[in-house]
């Protein structure tokens, strides 16, 4: 087993915490970290991908590697729009639970 | 089956780290968790040859995404307790690692059975680089090869910005993103807010330039010079802008638009959308990223200032 495929396994192992974590808290915000994780577990495994098909002189596939930064901008603009939103579903309602019963104390429809 | 120390010992820890930010107790240590775990992944991003893949990890991924989280667990901290009691019990705890573990088995499984040789672009990158004129294959991937999706990528950046601000409640709608923060002008905070950004600003100008030929590029130097802008804010130094100003949103979408009206001179001068006459490509590439820079520093800052919160005359 190359170092490089230690990655791959890695690559795995973060998707599968992520899922984990995604279905088991029930915090948002810890969803939101989770989603994190399995995102970065899809990276890593696309980006061990890239390295298998490297060439000498130019480390690993650039086309895979321009597409992860890509992916980790989109990422990024997804979590902040998910981050905020949050944020306003506490200040208008106190609460962050995803409940079907979730109480709205301050919701003027209420 | 011996593997080098060098992958092992970074993979151990950012492992432990995800476990770590999953299974705390707090969403603050979970946040600051995740912060570590990022810095670390961009050690392995290095190990696996994709060095402007790490700057973006350690800019994006674990800078901005992580100040996010460490500033929203700061202020959902009330509503942590009541909503931990929601935390499902252990028959459903054991099915979510259940379905965990077949996944990450199908992956790992899929990872050590890849054919060989790996499917690659890499000699068609190799082939055609000089065609446009920039050293670092990933920039001309970016650039000329798979413009358009830079081109969306920038895009998509402003739609999350669109939709931070249509989070504002009626009343501050027009006014000022964020919280006014009040930092002590002499404390520690205002110091580093006025010593670090000249030196900040250089490297983020840097990082862009060099992206050209070397690991680096708009998105990360961006990036860094958001941050600087985040910093001053953060120290009560500088205010977000009111988001009505004409001003604001002309440099917003400043960027994005000369990507769109150099794809659309491509299709008169090379026949394609994004297409570019070859002894010009050089030089609409460097019109987009100086164009598309500033639009994207600002835009980062903006969508990281949170949706608007004041009018603008209570600044």
């Amino acid at each position: 087993m190359t170092g490089t495929t230690l990655v791959g396994l890695l690559a795995a192992a973060l998707v599968a915490v992520g899922l984990y974590g995604f279905l088991v808290n029930p915090q948002p915000l810890r969803k939101l970290i989770a989603f994190n994780l399995v995102g970065n577990g899809v990276f890593l495994l696309f980006g061990f991908i890239a390295e298998r098909g490297g060439l000498p002189g130019i480390g690993g596939d650039p086309v895979p590697q321009a597409l992860l930064i890509t992916g980790i901008v989109v990422a990024f603009a997804a979590t902040a729009l998910a981050v905020t939103l949050l944020l306003r579903l506490h200040e208008s309602t106190g609460s962050t639970s995803l409940a079907d019963e979730a109480p709205s104390p301050k919701d003027p429809a209420a | 089956m011996i593997v080098d120390a060098f992958y092992a010992a970074p993979a151990v820890l950012i492992l432990a780290l995800a476990v770590y930010t999953t299974v705390v107790r707090g969403t603050f240590a979970a946040s600051v968790g995740f912060l570590a775990y990022g810095l670390l992944l961009t050690i392995t991003w290095v190990q696996l040859h994709a060095v402007d893949v790490a700057l973006t990890e350690a800019a994006i991924g674990a800078g901005l995404t992580s100040l996010l989280l460490v500033r929203a667990s700061h202020r959902l901290r009330e509503s942590e307790a009541a909503i931990r009691a929601e935390t499902p019990g252990l028959p459903l705890k054991l099915a979510a690692g259940l379905v965990a573990g077949i996944v990450g088995g199908g992956i790992a499984l899929a990872v050590l059975t890849l054919p060989e040789p790996a499917p690659t672009l890499a000699p068609q990158v190799a082939a055609n680089l000089a065609a446009t004129g920039v050293g670092n294959p990933i920039t001309a991937v970016l650039m000329a090869f798979r413009a358009m999706d830079t081109m969306l990528e920038a895009i998509v950046v402003l739609l999350a910005l669109v939709g931070v601000w249509s989070l504002a409640p009626d009343r501050a709608w027009g006014g000022r993103q964020g919280p006014r923060y009040n930092a002590d002008p002499d404390g520690i905070l205002a110091f580093i807010a006025r010593v670090l950004p000249p030196i900040g600003i250089v490297v983020g100008i840097y990082i862009f330039w060099i992206g050209a030929d070397h690991p680096g590029g708009k998105f990360q130097g961006a990036t860094v010079v958001a941050a600087m802008w985040l910093l001053a804010m953060l120290a009560g130094l500088t205010d977000a802008p009111p988001i009505r100003r004409r001003w604001v949103r002309a440099l917003l979408v400043a960027g994005p638009l000369a990507f769109v009206a150099v794809g659309i001179v491509g299709v008169y001068a090379a026949g394609t959308f994004l297409g570019y006459p070859p002894d010009a490509a050089k030089a609409l590439i460097l019109v987009i990223e100086f164009a598309l820079m500033p639009s994207l520093a600002f835009t980062l800052g903006l969508v990281m200032a949170g949706a608007p919160e004041r009018p603008e005359e209570a600044a």
